[in-house]
């Protein structure tokens, strides 16, 4: 079993990118699992989620404490926060930054930290800092644990309705897949 | 492998709950939507005015207010759904036993959670403990798929056995989750469940006047009462069989060793957790009560009765005694059983509730204890 923690801030998509994993996952042909932290959710606020993927049902609901993949999308929190709590030596870190990874506060094998400037992705194709959707195109092309096929009809699905966004949305993930 | 190829899809699991009261198509649906609520209701509202749906729908001042507008509803002989949690159902309580007095069928469906002060919105299972006595039946489901089938039962129970059905489901843990779920049809469902056709004295009606919950003085209202306890009981035997026909499996739910030192007893998502924990080897056994009121003793004591030690898993307490739960199966085993059962609670407003707990509790599954013993690390 393959487990996924997201942290963020609130009001930067982290449950979203959750859902997003796990739709896609679950379209790649695996089991999966998605669920937020329930915390109080303010904007600004350390935000996390978790995701789960497996080739069996999925039955276990405790949170997420032995991370198998992290996924940071706010660099800044890495100041505060032991974001690398319960890795070990094999856990992957993404990191939304335009930072040297060298540069980089975090408990993990420098081999095991990749970095992807989302944030620019996000404001060059979207406008907007919405980094949730085009960190999962790099979360894609590192991990193999779902397709960017199944990434962007994950998108087209989540954001049914919304035509604009999805276009914009699925654009900036296949440029962050071609970035890693 | 496509998982879309066996009509599973990947939702949250108030959306396969408001998909799945869409395809019965209850006629009214009321609620309150304020916080706690859950997607259910916004979910349903937002198909109702997409013009995907055809009942109605009534958003209601209060939650009293919405659990009177369905028992109204219900009494004028239509199909009638509501869902609640926590604060909202304890300001329902009047009106949950009025419509188990009145034996309106109607389904609802409770997000558990935990009950103020401190305030706190997360999942426990303490709400629907307040309504426990009321006359309904009460089902608790682990997962989304649990949870699914019960709702589509919960309206053949109810219509069937004129009793009021709840059907619980963690909330958070399941309200929010994105797992797996298949969403049984409008076919499908019509096949297993018949259009309700209430009998004439059943429902207010002109043509055959009836009165509905009317006064009962000491002459007549324990007799009253005892029948609405002993249908409640007797109902058992139906729930059973809907349970085989629909799901292949019963209210209750043993799984793990064969000859079982030790037994873990608890009611929904916990059980995953709890599966996840016990070790193939481990002389351990897992029972999930799945249906609560009426509540199945003799299912349950076939089961735990060759035990050494039960332990009772509970989210929620009767403050001042024991797990809410726990204080069943005592009841249950006095004279039957010998077995020590201990009381634990987990999981109290929305504490997560970890594989590390669950291992600490079968460590002192075999120390005799009467008190409820927190485990919140």
């Amino acid at each position: 079993m393959i487990q996924i923690r997201i942290h963020g801030r609130g009001g930067q998509g982290v449950v979203t990118a959750a859902e997003l994993i796990a739709i896609a996952a679950f379209k790649s042909g695996k089991q999966a699992q998605a669920f937020p932290s329930f915390g109080v959710e303010r904007t600004g606020a350390p935000v996390e989620a978790y995701a789960r993927i497996d080739n069996n049902p999925i039955i276990l609901r405790e949170q997420i404490y032995q991370p198998n993949v992290l996924i940071i999308q706010d660099a800044s929190l890495l100041d505060n926060f032991d974001m690398s709590k319960g890795a070990d030596k094999k856990t992957i870190a993404i990191i939304n930054t335009a930072k040297d990874k060298s540069n980089l506060n975090i408990n993990l094998p420098k081999a095991n930290v990749y970095t992807i400037d989302a944030t620019k992705i996000a404001m060059e194709i979207i406008g907007k800092n919405i980094v949730n959707t085009v960190i999962l195109g790099a979360f894609a092309r590192i991990t193999d644990l779902v397709s960017l096929d199944a990434l962007k009809q994950a998108i087209a699905e989540k954001f049914a309705g919304h035509d604009e966004l999805i276009a914009k949305n699925i654009k900036a993930v296949e440029q962050a897949y071609k970035n890693n | 492998m496509n998982n879309t190829k066996n009509n599973q899809q990947m939702l949250e699991g108030s959306r396969a709950i408001a998909l799945t009261i869409k395809n019965i198509g209850p006629a009214v649906i009321s609620a309150y939507p304020i916080t706690p609520q859950t997607h259910i209701v916004e979910d349903l509202a937002k198909f109702k005015a997409d013009g995907e749906a055809n009942y109605e729908y009534v958003r209601a001042e209060s939650e009293f207010a919405a659990a009177s507008i369905v028992l109204g509803a219900s009494a004028t002989g239509v199909r009638a759904y509501s869902a609640t949690s926590s604060q909202g159902l304890l300001l329902m309580a009047e009106v949950i036993y009025n419509i188990a007095g009145m034996r309106l069928p109607i389904v609802m469906t409770c997000a558990n959670r935990s009950i103020s002060a401190p305030i706190n919105i997360w999942n426990d299972q303490q709400d629907v403990m307040t309504i426990r006595d009321a006359g309904w039946i009460l089902l608790f489901s682990e997962n989304h798929q649990e949870a699914v089938n019960q709702h589509v039962m919960a309206f053949k129970l109810a219509e069937q056995l004129k009793l009021p059905v709840m059907v619980n489901v963690d909330g958070f843990i399941m309200t929010h989750t994105y797992e797996p779920v298949i969403i049984p049809s409008v076919e499908q469902i019509k096949k297993y469940l018949p259009d309700y056709r209430p009998e004439a004295g059943q429902y207010l009606d002109s043509a055959s006047p009836a009165t509905l919950g009317a006064l009962a003085t000491p002459a007549h209202y324990m007799e009253i009462r005892q029948e609405l306890h002993e249908d409640l009981t007797a109902s058992l035997k139906t729930i059973e069989r809907e349970f085989k026909n629909f799901t292949g499996q019963g209210l209750i739910e043993y799984s793990g060793h064969k000859n079982p030192e030790t037994i873990l007893i608890a009611m929904g998502s916990v059980i995953g957790t709890i599966k996840e924990t016990v070790g193939k080897s481990d002389k351990i056994g897992i029972l999930k009560i799945k249906c609560f009121r009426p509540f199945p003793a003799e299912q349950i004591l076939k089961i735990i009765k060759s035990a050494k030690n039960i332990a009772v898993i509970d989210k929620s307490i009767s403050l001042g005694h024991i797990g809410t739960l726990a204080s069943e199966i005592k009841a249950i085993a006095q004279g039957k059983i010998k077995a020590n059962i201990s009381s634990f609670i987990v999981g109290l407003g929305g504490r997560d509730i970890t594989r590390e707990m669950i291992k600490k509790i079968i460590k002192l599954a075999n120390k005799k204890s009467d008190k409820a013993q927190f485990i919140g690390k």
